[in-house]
């Protein structure tokens, strides 16, 4: 494993199936009564969230501290960093204390790329603007294997804002890695404009990608696209990319449903086939405490002080 | 005042030939001169040039002089070879009176280490909503001619158009920075490839070209004079090409930066991933763009190369991308990343680098004694140039202010030895005279 995780690009198939390999183990101990290790006794985290994510803040917390580390949260807003000190005078004043991984969400792309030449600590992306949230790919990849039993030639269709998603990015390079098929579902003004120099498959037409989707991962659409001239109202956009109970009768039947979350229900999906048992949602944020462990015990657990 | 006497350099790559100096002017070219009294320059194996003329430099005074001075900057256009910049509008106040182009020039003067042709921003305040005095700072004591809201584009087509047509009054030319703003709002680098994987917003090309399209054929109609600031894309060069065939008066620039670097720096580069150095308006593109611009600027479709010299303070790189200020400083290595990009290509021979880097520019500009050929009676105003050295770039070394140089660490040809403006050497052996 690299010092870092900060693009699902960073992973090679060996590292991506042995954080998978690690989580299977991990998540034994999750279902005993006493879920804690001593492993990361001593050692810092830090989640450094400069974006409000309450959901992916207390993920990374419940795996620190799962692993006994002292977890130490450090929010945008109350702090120095709402007077206006630089993300580098955060990261000395981090590195002066002792950090030993800072987790990191920032709304711009590539901070945490900058926090990693300023910090000595494994730095840890947390979601980055519009570019990756690699820990995300690998707890859908964990969910994605669990379900399938493997991803090797597995067809997952990913539908949505393509252009604004980290999820989308860092989804498309892990799974290409780990050998699935991916297809990107979208109208035209949510794909990149060179899309189709990724490695995946783009469609314009959802009802066409959905036979041939053994996993079907439907992507938040932000409430700021709305009023952009990206699509002309939430209703169209629902009619032609958003999950019903129609368009999940044309998936097979052991197909699953994904969403990150938060979701807009009614909008990219439908409450009922969130809520039914071929969705995976709930599994998905129960993997996430557990695949957040496996990532932070393999970049800080061979060194125990 | 000394007298000169310059042994052996090669005139424009031409060659030795000795050069005295007297008063200011070159007095006599030729071989084995005696110069009673003349301090001797050996510039055996030195090219000689004329003065570089700078259309696009940001020297910050008024305003932002923590990034850069009058003098400062001045400096750093001295040891880049440079004897005369233009100094954009964008400062606090904007140079848009007669009073703070004067005020810029006069700072000029006083350092003495360069001429400094104030521009004179097109609208009141670069707001873009109506014209500033243009005349009361063409007739001001700075006589200013070019006139640009560089920065932001005049982007309404009426505005522009009425630009175009008050300068001819007194023979001014409008420079624009052709940014359509609707199509670059919240832009971070190139839109391509390297953009869509980084999740960075992309800054088109289309919102250059559409830009540089409508005021070509606004200038065409009206008869005037346009400059285009920085040109950056493949499309761009093949618009003016084409406006030039026509035989409209449209001349355009390119920076040094825009002749080497490509936008994939900004995911892979020694100096790391999202480094904002690379973060520049308008933002580096792509290899294809970058041969395209070689091929321009070689075909004389682009007239001259500007550097777009912008200091910031440290503080306004060591950030995360978006948050960092846009722009590069250029002054001390444009002559060594043309030479690295045009010359040791085989695009340019050093009398075709004079005409871009001398000639054109201070035809664009008005400038009176600059970018004229290095023969008796002209202003001694010329640069020597050793073409066999090889420089580690190292901005601590640098006269500007400034450290936001995207060569650092990278080995470039060639070394600006010497620059005289008007019979005075402003650096010597390297160094500031």
């Amino acid at each position: 494993m690299r010092r870092h995780l900060i693009s699902a690009a960073d992973l090679s198939r060996d590292d991506a199936t042995l954080i998978l390999d690690t989580a299977d183990e991990l998540a034994r101990v999750s279902d005993r009564s006493i879920k804690k290790l001593p492993t990361l006794r001593g050692r810092t985290v830090v989640n450094l969230f400069f974006e409000d994510s309450t959901r992916t803040r207390i993920s990374f917390e419940a795996a620190a501290k799962r692993l006994s580390a002292d977890v130490i949260n450090f929010s945008a807003k109350g702090s120095s960093v709402s007077k206006g000190e630089s993300l580098k005078d955060t990261a000395l004043t981090l590195q002066a204390m002792g950090a030993d991984a800072v987790v990191i969400r920032h709304s711009a792309s590539g901070a945490p790329h900058r926090l990693a030449n300023w910090v000595d600590g494994s730095v840890v992306n947390a979601g980055d603007g519009t570019h990756e949230h690699p820990t995300q790919a690998l707890l859908d990849a964990f969910t994605m294997r669990r379900r399938l039993g493997t991803l090797e030639d597995r067809r997952v269709t990913i539908v949505g804002d393509v252009l604004h998603s980290r999820v989308a990015r860092s989804n498309v390079l892990l799974l290409n890695t780990l050998g699935a098929q991916v297809t990107l579902v979208a109208p035209p003004t949510l794909l990149p404009v060179t899309v189709e120099s990724w490695p995946c498959e783009v469609s314009y037409d959802l009802d066409a990608a959905l036979p041939k989707s053994d996993v079907v991962m439907m992507l938040r659409v932000q409430s700021e696209r709305m009023n952009a001239a990206y699509f002309p109202s939430a209703r169209e956009y629902s009619r032609r990319y958003g999950l019903d109970r129609d368009r999940l009768a044309r998936m097979p039947e052991d197909a699953i449903v994904m969403h990150p979350g938060p979701m807009n229900r009614g909008m990219e999906i439908a409450a009922e086939v969130a809520d039914c048992a071929r969705s995976t949602i709930v599994e998905q944020v129960a993997n996430g405490v557990t695949i957040r462990m496996a990532v932070l015990y393999l970049l800080l657990g061979g060194e125990t002080q | 005042m000394t007298d000169y006497l310059i042994k052996g350099a090669r005139i424009l790559g031409g060659e030795p030939r000795d050069i005295l100096i007297r008063d200011g002017l070159v007095a006599e070219v030729g071989g084995g001169l005696g110069g009673a009294g003349a301090a001797v320059i050996d510039a055996d194996g030195l090219i000689a040039l004329p003065g570089l003329v700078d259309l696009h430099t940001h020297l910050r005074e008024p305003g932002r002089e923590d990034a850069e001075t009058v003098e400062s900057g001045t400096r750093a256009a001295a040891l880049g070879g440079f004897t005369a910049v233009h100094a954009m509008a964008n400062t606090s106040p904007v140079a848009d009176t007669a009073g703070v182009v004067e005020q810029v020039w006069r700072l000029g003067q006083e350092a003495g280490y360069c001429e400094v042709r104030p521009v004179g921003a097109v609208t009141a305040g670069l707001a873009g909503r109506q014209l500033a005095e243009l005349g009361a700072m063409a007739d001001s004591a700075a006589g200013v001619r070019v006139f640009s809201d560089d920065g932001m584009c005049v982007s309404d087509a009426v505005l522009m158009r009425r630009a175009l047509e008050y300068v001819k009054a007194f023979d001014g030319v409008i420079a624009q920075h052709a940014q359509e703003s609707r199509l670059t709002e919240g832009a971070q680098m190139n839109e391509g490839a390297v953009s869509g994987r980084l999740g960075l917003t992309g800054w088109p090309a289309v919102a250059e070209e559409a830009i540089i399209s409508r005021d070509c054929l606004l200038a065409a109609h009206v008869g005037s004079r346009l400059h285009v600031c920085h040109v950056s894309t493949a499309g761009s060069v093949e618009i003016i090409r084409w406006a030039k065939s026509k035989g409209w008066n449209v001349t355009a620039e390119v920076t040094p930066h825009h002749l080497l670097l490509t936008d994939d720096l900004v995911e892979r580069s020694p100096l790391g991933s999202y480094n904002p150095i690379y973060k520049v308006n308008p933002p580096l593109r792509t290899r294809e763009d970058v041969e395209a611009l070689r091929a321009g600027l070689a075909d004389g479709t682009i007239d001259c190369v500007a550097t777009d010299h912008a200091p910031h303070p440290v503080e306004s790189k060591e950030t995360e991308w978006s948050a960092a200020a846009m722009g590069m400083i250029g002054l001390e290595t444009a002559l060594s990343v043309v030479h690295a990009a045009m010359v040791e290509t085989g695009l340019l021979d050093w009398a075709a680098v004079a005409d871009r880097m001398s000639y054109r520019p201070a035809r664009i500009g008005r400038v009176a004694g600059q970018g004229r050929p290095v023969e008796p009676g002209e202003a001694a105003n010329l640069t020597l140039y050793d073409p066999a050295a090889r420089t580690e770039v190292d901005p601590r070394g640098f006269a500007s202010k400034s450290r936001n140089t995207p060569y650092e660490g990278l080995t470039l040809p060639g070394r600006v030895v010497a620059t005289f403006l008007r019979g005075r050497p402003t650096v010597l052996e390297g160094k500031l005279a």
